[in-house]
């Protein structure tokens, strides 16, 4: 009895230490960004029935995210708002764009104002936010409105109240479309907001916006759809009004200078072109450039690749924009140049897949 | 382990030969506890400790203009606690001032006035509702009881009341159903159990003799409540109120999804606000920055603070009502 109770521990002891070392090759570790998490989790799953590589991502925010890359204890990081190439160098990281999505601003005006139907600027939707307009039948709203009649009906702001990389995309565009703005609350994950209420996440704010007859908020694009919510148009810096769609996100992303970001560092909102929705941007990973568990980071970059090779309809079906193949190739060379093992060899071959 | 056991006749005899073990158990069992209530020191010490130092950046930067600025600006870094103080103390007292007397309403009835069979579905109910998740009453409250105030409540309540001098400041703001009037609603739900069961509890230990006393002096129910009762219990009552206002004052889930999470003072009971806690709950997880995040543990400090002072209050108060009265009160 108690030497087969010995063997037994001893199995299992055996077992879990091969599951370790096999670990080490079949479990990825990231934490980060929740705006990309539903698409990350539906490349996870068809990944790991493909290959058995499970990939475990926490979404706990673009911010818990970079934090956990710093320290080390994730294989690699998401965020929604890029670092710029200082704070990369200062860490040995290397940034890239997995997928991008749009900002939208929703409304609740009721039965009457159907989505897609409101138009707004950038200056109109930066003076809102600032608390200048206060009235849905305010002339700036209703100058760019001729078509509707807007109610005599008081606004209320719905922003995040937590830090977001949502806000960091939406407020981008108001500080550069808006000197109120970019003078007063400024750019950032999180502002001091002159009015309004806060919501925690983008369900927080769709679920405010939803409750309050004439208020306006800001989700990501899948939100909005899911949620079946009133979303407006905007005018884009070519003086277009642009509806927010896959393609308009595509529009913004093909006209921005990858080449010239160093670090990848690229904020998409704003972007020309008459087809542009303004206010597009990209989920980025962080992973280390030498990293400590070189195994790890090579199976995390064959995750990648696959994702930019076979995800680009998964990610189209939750409403995301997958990269263009023009940026894609220029994160793969990206990874040779930069990821290099202990022996300081390079984890990527430029022209085919490691082994 | 007892070295008391029951003969035949059912009375406790000892049995001489266990002494010395009991004496040693004892002296074990003593120790144990008392290293027990050491590590609650000790960790409250800790805490402090480890807030202080997180908080260091942060307090040698603003200094005492922590606590007195309104800004709360991470684009610019500057941090000022003011609202959140404010939002935290406005919203639990407006919970203090709407649980206490349902509290006392509901402890009274089922100690005094309730029929028998009636007493124990009520107490049920009321230590049921102590076991619902604080998440459940933040989705109630935005989901169920917001719409419900911005129709039915908060309309009337401005077009009547807000136009008042002084009480109409309360009754003032946009009627969406979100800020530190439903904060103070939600809350007051939530502490109401923990206060009628404390003073439940205590009501029940005033002797019948002292009651059935007044009674024949022909005291009425309210008068029993008021002259015997009370005092008698008051300690008791006194320590379920800032059990509640303890619970009010860190309450995060649902005071975060009710109260609007604005950083502004509020003009008026209906406009949205921010708490300590729910400030905590929004921010920290996206906080970068050595500044943001060392504002955000002061911010843990001063709530940290706040309970100490509440507390600190508390004993203070219950010791000049018995230094007041002259002789000791026996219910705590």
């Amino acid at each position: 009895m108690r030497f087969n109770f010995i063997k037994t521990a001893l199995a299992a002891a055996a077992l879990s230490l091969c599951a370790t070392a096999m670990a080490s090759v079949d479990t990825l570790n990231g934490a980060g960004a929740t705006f990309p998490y539903p698409v990350y989790s539906k490349w996870a799953q068809t990944y790991q029935q493909q290959t058995g590589v499970k990939l475990n991502y926490q979404a706990i925010g673009s911010g818990g995210g970079i934090k956990q890359i710093e320290a080390g204890t994730v294989d690699f990081g998401a965020s929604d708002a890029p670092l710029e190439k200082k704070e990369l160098d200062q860490y040995g990281l290397l940034q890239f764009p997995m997928v991008m999505g749009g900002v939208v601003p929703v409304v609740n005006l009721g039965d009457a104002i159907k989505p897609g139907q409101l138009r707004l600027d950038g200056a109109t939707l930066a003076n809102i936010y600032a608390g200048n307009i206060t009235r849905w039948n305010d002339p700036a709203i209703a100058a760019l409105n001729p078509d509707i009649t807007l109610p005599d009906q008081d606004i209320t702001v719905v922003h995040r109240s937590d830090g977001s990389g949502t806000t960091w995309i939406f407020t981008s565009y108001l500080t550069k479309v808006s000197d109120v703005w970019a003078k007063g609350p400024g750019h950032a994950k999180a502002v001091s907001w002159p009015t309004g209420v806060g919501g925690k996440g983008n369900q927080g704010v769709a679920s405010y916006v939803d409750r309050i007859q004439g208020s306006i908020g800001y989700v990501e694009y899948a939100y909005a759809l899911q949620n079946s919510m009133t979303y407006t148009r905007l005018r884009n810096s070519a003086g277009d009004f642009v509806k927010p769609t896959a393609e308009t996100f595509q529009a913004a992303a093909s006209n921005a200078d990858w080449q010239n970001a160093p670090g990848f560092y690229m904020v998409l909102t704003d972007q020309p072109g008459d087809n542009s929705w303004p206010i597009t941007g990209a989920s980025f990973i962080l992973m280390y450039q030498q990293p400590k568990n070189p195994e790890v980071a090579q199976a995390a970059l064959k995750f990648f690749a696959w994702a930019y090779g076979n995800g680009d309809d998964m990610a189209r079906d939750l409403d995301y924009v997958p990269m263009p193949s023009s940026v894609i190739d220029m994160v793969k060379s990206e990874w040779h140049k930069q990821i290099k093992g202990s022996d300081g060899q390079p984890l990527w071959p430029l022209d085919n897949q490691p082994q | 382990m007892s070295n008391l056991t029951a003969n035949e006749q059912g009375d406790a005899v000892v049995q001489p030969g266990r002494r010395a073990t009991g004496i040693v158990g004892d002296r074990v069992f003593r120790q144990l506890s008392g290293l027990c209530a050491l590590i609650v020191l000790g960790l409250i010490m800790a805490i402090a400790v480890a807030l202080v130092i997180g908080a260091w950046p942060a307090l040698r930067q603003f200094g005492v203009g922590f606590v007195t600025s309104t800004q709360w600006n991470p684009v610019t870094d500057e941090y000022g606690a003011l609202v959140a103080i404010f939002g935290t103390l406005a919203s639990s007292l407006m919970a203090l001032i709407i649980a206490v007397p349902v509290s006392f309403g509901i402890a009274l009835f089922t100690t005094e006035l309730a029929p028998a069979w009636l007493r124990q579905p009520i107490s049920t109910a009321i230590e049921l509702l102590a076991a619902v998740p604080s998440i459940i009453y933040g989705m109630w409250g935005i989901f169920v009881f917001a719409p419900f105030l911005s129709t039915w409540v908060q309309p009337p309540l401005s077009r009547w009341l807000g136009d008042m001098a002084l009480l109409g400041y309360l009754f003032r703001g946009p009627p969406i159903g979100i800020g530190i009037f439903t904060a103070g609603l939600v809350l007051s739900i939530m502490i109401v159990p923990f206060i009628t069961a404390v003073m439940r509890d205590t009501f029940n230990v005033v002797p019948p003799l002292l009651k059935e006393s007044a009674y024949a002096l022909g005291a009425t129910t309210w008068e029993v409540a008021r002259s015997v009762i009370l005092p008698y219990t008051r300690v008791g009552v006194i320590g379920g109120i800032m059990l509640g206002l303890g619970r009010a004052l860190g309450e995060t889930m649902a005071v975060t999804f009710v109260i609007g999470n604005a950083h502004t003072i509020p003009q008026g009971l209906f406009y949205p606000g921010n708490s300590i806690a729910a400030t905590l709950a929004n921010e920290f997880t996206e906080a970068t920055g050595e500044l943001y995040t060392s504002s955000l543990i002061a911010l843990g400090l001063v709530l940290f603070l706040i309970t100490l002072i509440v507390l600190v209050l508390a004993r203070l108060l219950l010791m000049s009502l018995a230094g007041g009265q002259g002789h000791s009160e026996g219910a705590s």
